[in-house]
């Protein structure tokens, strides 16, 4: 294999071909190969199966507190048996039902859709779809991924302590994850969460720096930034927001540390807690929220922009149409990338915020919805008049879309500091991120698993169990996180764990219970496409050929199981965008073709 | 034995699946690929039309059985400018929200793969996509412009005839303090907070001696007359949630925050108004506290002036309780109730 790869001049750097020709002529030991291995593809599996585990047990976290939710107060012996005293009589303890949540949305946010979702693609399609035989620094690509690793380990081990993880909500707004005294959760295991978090930004780093890089220098002939995948495109700015907000958290949680363990005042002032009066002094608990929620609403769209990237390409593909408006698909991919980090203080509207703040972004929070408005526009252009084929990963997308919509226009009420009074931190913000941040990106992410099993693994997915995966869960989400709305509308708080003693709330019990038994459903297909995931993996359907979609993109031209260097000869040049379908009465064209003589202008 | 039950029929359900979608697979590669991939193609684009309609059926319905569950009219002024806002939104949403589901899945039903037609090769319009940039920002510019006048309407100074309360979350309770006669709520300290002090009112300050302190019994607020909120926390931050009223503040420990609005309908006339003989207004704790977090609740009575005055003349400076020897009220008593005593005694 070595024999035959030829660095193509003036694209990629010396240090890639000095690895590639290493690779080439030793045999890899397994643990070069799989564990510590620096090839691309390999790191973007590990991110992969990594986030698929922290999935399940971020799942099994919300079925475990939807069922406190649904059943409030009946005893499931089960749970006893597994947790013990946290589900004393097999009732979920309160200390045990905040533990579920905070470790829920933790490991959701961060674990699963930031490293699983853009760990995975970015490292799977970068290097592949820019014409690059790897990362600009493998290395570094290694211990990204380790780093996170160690993050996962930290952060699991913060399970099993005897005062449980942090309790105080994903945010952990201080005091109460500054005071072990004000909650269990606040004690070792809040110390434990703040290490996992500082050695998953650290992870968080590493890659973006390379992502970064990568696509910026070691595009490969012909490739111009404006003939990039709209995927790559996405991959760039949402590692360009990681790099620019993970030190703000990273800043803001050594402070946190700092408070708890040094005795230092940045965020506490004039407390009494559990009847002892603190010496603190002058800090205040709203810079916590202001350093969190600087990384915390652009951590949103690091989350949600993968996820665009990926539907418009294959929505693209599989409509046999060029995406529409790519130019503006760009623009509003630089837009919202640069609202995101404008508009973080519509999380706080209602801490006293002063009001003439609150009005500038409220206007820049509500213009977010231009960008996003033609993006969707540009999806449902895509589809007009083109020749769709429905595989799982297309149905995930148009999933995604309509999720989007649906997330997307409940977001104009949350924006809106008038309405955010009455909505802040009730059942109706919790619909709203589910959807358009949670699901909808989920969502993109089955898309991209469904997409590019088959360059990953060299097998395809089992389709009808794709099929029965997205319609399960497509009505799924609507059915748990629609009539969520109605809950909110009537004020009932975010993290009530009985709405028992509520004269206001308590009116939805039923609607509870069907949303617990909906949930429950869905997780079990969700572990039917894990199955699906691993069984196709050894077992699956073999690819037969390279370009099984009949893709533009450059990781359609390199071997069906390519190794380490992707390409087998040069590194393909590229003659076009990655656009060109149905044009001039072919299906398609790829990128790598050259323009013809006669070929119509776009 | 009922979860076991429950695990295994999902057990059970995940085989089926996986034996029907294994022979599918099979039946599949033996008729043709080609052909299988066209049937299910079929298939799909069917569920997504029926997806569309069983789906804005199902939004119609959800909105019929859960609309008399939201809380009904508010019950402040604020509350009428909020819930317009929210419905004048509402409104331009679902329009957005109907046309663009109906295209998306109308498109891929209408567009679904087919050997006879060609995908039409339509890469941009420009005039197209400025239409659909500048529509949406004229709108959002409605909404936003509404929005604010609005945020500052409610947000601006509380009236001057307006009166206080404050009010104090700690885990896992609330706590009220009214101004007493003087109309000023005194100075605190954190420090002083002990036991018989509960907020760590400073003594010295004279405004403090008449101040009324109020807990584990409902906050009184005058129907019609502009109330406003001083809130603090005393060890992690709560929120003061008054879902009825439509609003919400955040208690801070150290930085004090304020509300203000003018309740509109008495205990009372909302017990009526929604033929609920228990109605009371609830204060829930809005942001994320501990582990009692979600019992964090407190209780509001509104109602006339005189009812008010009457309740407010039965309350003590909560001065006199730490220092019962100032209190002009209790020596008279001390005494009657001294010669009561020797009455009684006398009697023998």
């Amino acid at each position: 294999m070595s024999e035959s790869i030829h660095i193509h001049p003036g694209s990629v750097g010396h240090e890639v071909a000095h690895d590639d020709h290493h690779h080439g002529h030793h045999e890899q030991s397994f643990i070069t190969k799989y564990i510590f291995s620096q090839d691309h593809k390999t790191i973007g599996k590990q991110f992969l199966i990594t986030g698929i585990i922290w999935a399940i047990i971020g799942g099994l976290f919300s079925v475990l507190f939807r069922l406190q939710l649904g059943f409030p107060g009946q005893s499931f012996p089960i749970l006893e048996t597994f947790f013990g005293h946290w589900a004393k009589g097999g009732t979920i303890q309160p200390e045990f039902y905040y533990a579920l949540v905070t470790m829920h949305g933790t490991v959701l946010v961060f674990f699963v859709l930031t490293a699983g979702l853009s760990g995975t693609f970015a490292n799977l399609l970068i290097p592949l779809q820019v014409g690059a035989r790897d990362m600009a620094s493998p290395f570094m690509n290694m211990l990204s991924y380790w780093f996170f690793f160690l993050a996962s380990i930290v952060m699991i081990s913060s399970m099993f302590i005897q005062t449980g993880p942090a309790a105080g909500g994903w945010t952990v707004y201080p005091p109460l994850s500054a005071l072990g005294q004000a909650s269990d959760g606040s004690k070792l295991g809040m110390d434990l969460w703040i290490v996992a978090m500082a050695l998953f930004v650290v992870s968080s780093l590493l890659g973006g720096l390379n992502y970064i890089a990568t696509i910026l220098n070691m595009r490969t002939k012909g490739m111009s930034m404006t003939r990039l995948p709209l995927t790559i495109w996405a991959l760039f700015f949402t590692a360009i927001l990681g790099v620019l907000s993970f030190p703000v958290l990273l800043s803001g949680l050594i402070l946190l540390l700092f408070d708890r363990n040094l005795g230092t005042s940045f965020y506490l002032s004039d407390i009494v807690v559990a009847g002892e009066v603190l010496p603190n002094e002058g800090g205040s608990a709203i810079l916590f929220q202001h350093l969190f929620w600087f990384l915390g609403h652009p951590e949103v769209y690091i989350i949600l922009l993968p996820a665009m990237g990926m539907v418009s390409e294959i929505l693209s593909v599989n409509s046999r149409k060029p995406i529409f408006g790519y130019m503006a698909m760009l623009g509003s991919l630089f837009a919202i990338a640069i609202l995101a980090f404008l508009v973080w203080a519509h999380h706080m509207f209602v801490t006293g915020l002063n009001p003439f703040l609150g009005s500038v972004f409220v206007l820049l929070t509500l213009l977010i919805a231009v960008p996003s408005a033609i993006k969707v526009f540009n999806w449902l252009t895509t589809l007009w008049r083109g020749n769709i084929r429905l595989f799982p990963s297309t149905l995930f997308a148009i999933g995604f879309v309509s999720l989007f919509i649906s997330g997307g226009l409940t977001g104009i009420f949350l924006g809106n500091s008038t309405i955010d009074i009455h909505l802040h931190d009730t059942m109706f913000v919790v619909a709203h991120f589910h959807i358009v941040m949670g699901v909808a990106s989920m969502f993109g992410m089955f898309a991209g698993i469904y997409h590019w099993f088959p360059k990953m693994f060299g097998r395809y997915l089992n389709s009808t169990l794709g099929y029965v995966h997205f319609w399960v869960t497509m009505i799924g989400a609507y059915l748990i996180f629609w009539p969520m709305h109605y809950e909110g509308l009537a004020g009932m708080p975010r993290r009530y764990l009985d709405k028992a003693i509520w004269k206001s709330f308590n009116q939805f019990g039923d609607l509870d219970k069907m949303i617990t038994v909906v949930s429950i459903i869905v997780f079990a297909v969700q572990l039917m496409f894990v199955f699906n995931f691993f069984y196709s993996i050894f077992k699956g359907r073999k690819v037969t050929s390279t370009n099984p979609w009949g893709a533009n993109t450059l990781e359609w031209t390199t071997p069906i199981n390519p190794g380490h260097g992707n390409w087998e000869g040069e590194i393909p040049e590229v003659h076009r965008w990655a656009y060109d379908y149905g044009k001039d009465g072919r299906e398609f064209i790829p990128q790598t073709e050259p323009v013809g003589a006669n070929e119509s202008k776009h | 034995m009922q979860t076991l039950f429950i695990v295994a029929i999902l057990a059970l359900g995940f085989l089926i699946t996986f034996q029907i979608a294994k022979a599918s697979e099979y039946v599949a590669v033996l008729r043709g690929e080609e052909r299988a991939r066209k049937q299910s193609n079929k298939v799909n684009a069917f569920m997504l039309l029926a997806f569309l309609i069983v789906g804005l059926i199902g939004v119609y319905y959800c909105n019929e059985k859960l609309k008399g569950k939201i809380l009904g009219d508010p019950a402040s002024d604020h509350g009428v400018l909020i819930d317009r806002m929210l419905y004048i939104t509402l409104a331009i949403t679902f329009i957005v929200f109907v046309i663009t589901q109906i295209g998306l899945f109308w498109f891929s039903y209408k567009y679904q793969y087919s050997e006879n037609r060609k995908a039409y090769y339509y890469p941009h319009n420009n005039k197209l996509e400025l239409i659909w940039t500048v529509i949406p920002a004229i709108t959002l510019t409605v909404l936003v412009g509404f929005g604010i006048f609005y945020w500052y309407k409610i947000t601006g100074e509380a009236p001057k005839n307006a009166m206080q309360v404050e009010v104090v979350g700690s885990q896992f309770k609330w706590e009220f303090r009214y101004p007493g006669k003087d109309g000023i709520i005194g100075k605190k300290y954190y420090k002083n907070i002990s036991g018989d002090n509960p907020l760590g009112q400073i003594w010295d300050d004279a405004a403090n001696q008449d101040d009324i302190y109020v807990t584990g019994e409902p906050m009184h607020l005058v129907v019609n007359k502009p109330v406003k909120l001083i809130i603090g926390a005393k060890d992690v931050i709560h929120d003061v949630g008054l879902p009825h009223f439509r609003m919400k503040m955040d208690a801070v420990p150290g930085t004090p925050t304020t509300m203000w609005f003018t309740p509109t309908k008495t205990t009372a006339q909302m017990k009526k108004e929604t033929n609920n003989p228990d109605f009371v207004y609830e204060i829930s704790c809005d942001q994320m506290c501990g582990k009692g977090h979600w019992s964090m609740r407190g209780e509001i009575v509104v109602e006339t002036q005189e009812e008010y005055d009457a309740w407010m003349a039965q309350q003590k400076p909560k001065y006199y309780a730490v220092f019962p020897d100032k209190d002009p009220s209790s020596k008279p008593k001390a005494d009657t109730a001294a010669k009561a005593a020797v009455a009684v005694a006398g009697s023998y």
